[in-house]
């Protein structure tokens, strides 16, 4: 909780959970059907509750959706973009005005990098590989932002990474 | 490629496979129990535990932490990992850290120095681990530890592309927490420079941080528009072949043409020089002409690619509004996809056609595709679409076809989704209001609102079609016959009894000639639905039936036996029992005279904004266009007043029957008497979100403790007290509903920040039902001050956010130590502070008849010592007082001369200080 806000006067509507401005992407999610969750990375600061809080909104909202329906879903001030893969869901939250698609195939590519580097991702994968799965976040994402979006570019250095001992 | 899966750590993968074979909770736990054990004896153990081991157990405790279980040990060997030579052990160490702590931990501090020595390595894939992980973490105490750098390694020729691109995005993240950290000067160009660089990952990371930057601080940024431009003309042009590692689908770099189009959304216009700003166009045509070209594939990524770099195009073609080609070209293009089948283009095409409906060049081009989107309204299958959909009609709407839409969307909302329902309801009384030319029209499109969808009809919207029946006399006569018509449906709405209660109050009388409707007939007909409806709607009737004597004195019997009626003379509501009452007596005792002048018609409200478009524009901020067409298409007259306050309706006395408003206060003394008695409990007003409401600071000049805000949300009280320059002061935050209010977060606001410190304690985030919740905040007075902060607290309730802004009652005078002195000293003080620069005078009107009782008790509640005697006037007030800031005690006198003849006071304050002298004097005037 901020103790003091100097200059934030004029600013606009409220954001629901606390404000560093200009961020893109507040959160990145995969979970499965029955709400287990595969991956959290936030990259806003939220307090463990919170964190647990969205974790099951998401869910709730995403899962109920049909298939003919759109891929984007507003949250709270945000918005979810997802997708459904299988059993798996990966939902990105974003700000209401940002470039919906873009993100849908943003998650899209880093899907198929996964399915690249694990050879035919699947559940499983994530839940043995947990700790490359954020490396391969990482290479992706950054700071809430896209970074590297190039498969074979990131698929390099993910194997590179690989061999080091 | 190799085989990922189960390669590593052996013993990581036996206890997720037994995690993942327990067949309850409880064996879970008591399976990570047990690992937990064996983890916490290896840590502890004399054995020296290899890297290899260091890293296994600490990836198991962040297993066992990400399966939600709490995790308070092994955060030393995560920190121990940090030095290991090997990467795969300082990646389960950086991972770690970066999962488990949050940005206040200590843990930060330890790790600074590894991270130090990391980014210093020459081994690029160190620096990008310890990069990633500054990123991730992003605390106040990186941001001073590498603030300067970061910025090296991103400008250097010797860094890695790979390192770029995180030192890129790791500046980004320390941005946002401090944005000092920033260099200007030379740096400003060499960061805008790498939107030129070969590598297009680096370019993609770097156009997220100049983005930021350029939000900061436009103008120094300015340069990376020809350079965005540039690069993006580069890539719109380019074949998919060209790109080739960035090519996705084939569609060359489709995440950094969007990023590029939505850097140069920054500027409008984004550029002068025509070079430039040709170049973009032509960009633009491109990206147009590209969409019209055949797919290169079928797959939905192809076209998902190629189209979001289209919609964000469009959106900076709307940014810009001022291109009429490329608006009426967007629409055209947008219109094609309204009928695509892809659901996510339907839905965004809606979306951001919205927008172009509000630019006076793409207006009428998007008001072509009005049947197309009726049917979305109707078809679509996503209620997110068709939700989209009514609020394209309704940016779409004007004159021309405002009553069409007005039409479909009545005819929709007999089946429209419930969620919906309430948001379309206003929308409807917002367009029949503002286009309609014709007024038995509005009247005919509210009471059909009621009628389908009654329950959805918010009291704003009733509220308002009485305002303008009464405005306007043209259709008083028939909107009473319409109300009397629907009236007789055997089953109508509550709403629709109000409305009809309230309109044949005041006009009946102009259908009483019909002996269909006459005076007994409209009686009966309304007095049949008063045992159906809610104590609220029986108040209004009573007032009803009491203005029906006064029309026809002819029914007064009748009436008046109504009145005397156990249920409502006895009625266990004390609301029903007075009204029932007064106007018994009323129709008794006065005359005809008094009556006709007292039930008089009411008079027109004033003219404002329509209070529905503020509810409106609340409930959905952002999504509503302004209406920018307000300026072009030619008003209907009756909203052009500007805001209305619909707020701090606490205590204003609703003088008429409804609380529609406050009538001009030009009534006859009598008619105020009753409007009194007529002041409605019954009309709670609802809450808007997002209210800005101001507190009546002042009264707490005189006093520490109270109710500082109030609304049917909550209840904010005080209670502070002061010692020398000292202030302790506690906030009593209650919620009055039913349900939680969350997300509290209060904010302080001031100018002074160096001549007044205030610290607020944390607080509980949430509020439970009928809860109420402290949190103090200690002030310390530095120098004498003129701005009491301000505090903002917003919260959401029922999923509304909602904020609230008032000032705390934390004046100069808080900080008062009264003095007692003698009159002999007094006036040696007083005689001595006699220079211009010490004086303040202010004479001022009284606020009402002097009372000096009760100015005497607002002044010892003020803080500074009343002397009694002194002053060879006894009807003057002398006070003394000590002001304590820590800079320095400023000693200061006060005289407050009432004149009773002419109604005034001068007041004066003589200080050591002049301002000080100045801020009490504004203080104190007017106060009496």
């Amino acid at each position: 909780m901020t103790t003091k806000a100097w200059k934030t006067e004029g600013s606009p509507m409220p954001d629901i959970v606390i404000i560093p401005s200009f961020i893109t992407i507040r959160f990145i999610l995969i979970q499965n059907r029955a709400g287990k969750t595969r991956l959290a990375k936030w990259y806003m600061n939220f307090d463990d509750d919170e964190k647990q809080k969205l974790i099951e909104e998401v869910h709730a909202v995403v899962t109920v959706r049909d298939a003919k329906h759109t891929n984007f879903v507003e949250f709270r001030n945000f918005k979810i973009v997802y997708r459904r893969y299988a059993g798996l869901y990966f939902c990105i939250c974003v700000d209401v005005n940002d470039n919906n698609l873009c993100y849908l195939e943003a998650i899209h590519n880093f899907v198929e990098v996964l399915n690249e580097y694990f050879h035919n991702v699947c559940e499983l994968d994530l839940v043995f590989n947990f700790f490359k799965v954020y490396t391969v976040v990482d290479e992706m994402f950054l700071a809430g932002e896209i970074r590297e979006t190039s498969q074979t570019k990131v698929l390099k250095q993910l194997l590179m990474l690989n061999s080091l001992e | 490629m190799p085989a990922v899966r189960g390669d590593g750590m052996r013993g990581l993968a036996v206890f997720i496979s037994d995690i993942r074979n327990c067949k309850s909770k409880e064996a879970e736990i008591k399976r990570i129990n047990k690992e937990l054990a064996n983890i916490r004896s290896k840590f502890k153990g004399d054995k020296t535990l290899d890297g290899y081991q260091k890293k296994k157990y600490v990836c198991k405790l962040l297993f066992i932490f990400l399966l939600g279980h709490d995790i308070d040990f092994g955060h030393m060997e995560a920190v121990n990992l940090l030095s290991s030579n090997k990467y795969s052990e300082k990646q389960i160490g950086y991972l770690f850290i970066s999962v488990l702590v949050n940005t206040n931990s200590d843990l930060i501090k330890l790790i600074i120095q590894s991270i130090k020595n990391d980014l210093q390595s020459r081994n690029p894939i160190h620096v990008n681990l310890a990069l990633q992980c500054i990123a991730n973490i992003g605390s106040k105490d990186m941001a001073e530890a590498f603030g300067t750098e970061i910025p090296k390694l991103l400008v250097s020729g010797d860094t890695m592309d790979v390192v770029k691109q995180s030192a890129a995005l790791c500046l980004l993240r320390l941005f946002r927490k401090s944005p000092e950290i920033i260099p200007g000067g030379e740096w400003t160009s060499r960061i805008i420079h790498l939107l030129n660089d070969p590598h297009m990952g680096v370019v993609t990371a770097a156009t997220s941080l100049i983005d930021a930057l350029v939000k900061k601080n436009p103008d120094e940024y300015k340069g990376c528009v020809t350079l965005a431009v540039a690069r993006l003309s580069r890539i719109v042009t380019a074949s998919y072949t060209d790109l080739q590692d960035y090519t996705y689908y084939f569609v060359p770099a489709p995440w950094l043409s969007v990023k590029l189009l939505r850097l140069l959304q920054n500027y409008n216009p984004p550029s002068e020089e025509p070079g430039v700003k040709g170049r973009l166009t032509e960009c633009l045509e491109t990206i147009f002409n590209k969409a019209q070209e055949p797919p290169k594939s079928k797959k939905v990524q192809h076209s998902n690619a190629k189209n979001a770099v289209l919609f964000e195009a469009i959106s900076l073609i709307i940014h810009n509004d001022s291109e009429a080609n490329l608006l009426v070209r967007a629409c055209n293009q947008l219109g094609q996809f309204l009928s695509n089948r892809e659901t996510n283009l339907r839905y965004l095409a809606l979306e951001s056609m919205c927008h172009l409906a509000t630019s006076e060049f793409s207006h009428e081009a998007v008001k072509k595709h009005q049947e197309v989107v009726i049917l979305s309204m109707k078809m679509e299958k996503d209620v997110s679409v068709r939700q989209q959909a009514v609020d394209l009609l309704y940016a779409m709407c004007d004159k021309t076809n405002a009553e069409e839409i007005v039409q479909e969307m009545l005819a929709y909302l007999e089946t429209a989704d419930y969620s919906i329902r309430e948001e379309m309801v206003l929308k409807v009384a917002i367009l029949a209001e503002k286009y309609a030319t014709d007024f038995t029209w509005y009247v005919d499109v509210i009471l059909n609102l009621i009628r389908i969808a009654g329950d959805y009809v918010s009291e704003e919207v009733w509220y308002r079609v009485i305002q303008i029946v009464i405005n306007r006399e043209e259709v008083q006569a028939y909107a009473a016959k319409t109300v009397f018509e629907a009236l007789q449906a055997p089953t109508c709405h509550e709403n629709m009894v109000k409305v009809g209660g309230y309109i044949l109050g005041e006009f009946g009388n102009l259908i009483a000639g019909d002996t269909k409707s006459s005076p007994q007939v409209q009686f009966e007909l309304l007095h049949s639905k008063y045992h159906l409806c809610s104590a609220a709607t029986r108040a209004l009737l009573l007032s009803t039936y009491i203005k029906l004597v006064n029309l026809f004195p002819e029914i007064k019997n009748r009436v008046q036996e109504v009145f005397r009626a156990d249920s409502n003379l006895r009625s266990a509501d004390v609301e029903l029992q007075q009204r029932a009452s007064e106007y018994l007596q009323l129709s008794i005792v006065a005359s005809s005279d008094v009556l006709a002048t007292v039930l008089e018609e009411m008079p027109a409200f004033p003219e404002r904004e329509s209070s529905i478009l503020a509810v409106l524009k609340k409930k959905k901020p952002g999504r509503i266009p302004d209406d920018v067409r307000e300026s072009k298409s030619p008003q209907p007259s009756i909203i052009p007043a500007p805001t209305m306050n619909s707020t701090n309706n606490t205590n204003n006395s609703s003088a008429d029957l409804l609380g529609l408003s406050t009538p001009p206060g030009s009534n006859s003394t009598t008619g105020n008497g009753l409007l009194d008695v007529l002041g409605d409990l019954y009309t709670t007003p609802k809450i808007s979100p997002t209210t800005v409401q101001q507190n009546n600071i002042k009264k707490f000049l005189f006093k520490n403790n109270g109710v500082l805000f109030e609304n049917d949300l909550i209840q904010i009280g005080v209670k502070s007290e002061f010692r020398q320059n000292l202030g302790r002061i506690g906030l009593f935050y209650g919620n009055k509903t039913q349900f939680p209010i969350q997300n509290v977060h209060p904010e302080l606001h001031w100018t002074d920040l160096h001549k007044l410190n205030v610290q607020m304690k944390p607080m509980e985030p949430v509020l439970e039902a009928g809860a109420q919740i402290q949190q103090m905040l200690t002030a310390e007075c530095i120098e004498d001050f003129t701005d009491a902060p301000t505090m903002s607290v917003s919260f959401i309730y029922n999923n509304v956010p909602q904020k609230i802004t008032m000032k705390l009652p934390l004046t100069l005078n808080k900080f008062f130590e009264p003095t007692e002195m003698n009159g002999e000293s007094f006036f040696a003080r007083w005689k001595n502070l006699g220079g211009e620069q010490q004086r303040a005078q202010k004479i001022f009107k009284a606020q009402g008849a002097i009372d000096l009782a009760a100015t005497r008790t607002k002044l010892a509640g003020f803080g500074m010592q009343l002397l009694d005697g002194i002053d060879p006037n006894p009807d003057n007030f002398v006070c003394a007082g000590i002001v304590h800031t820590r800079m320095q005690q400023v000693g200061c006198l006060m005289r407050l001369e009432p004149n009773k003849q002419a109604q005034m006071f001068r007041l004066t304050v003589r200080s050591s200080k002049e301002s000080a002298s100045q801020e009490i004097c504004n203080l104190l005037a007017d106060q009496f």
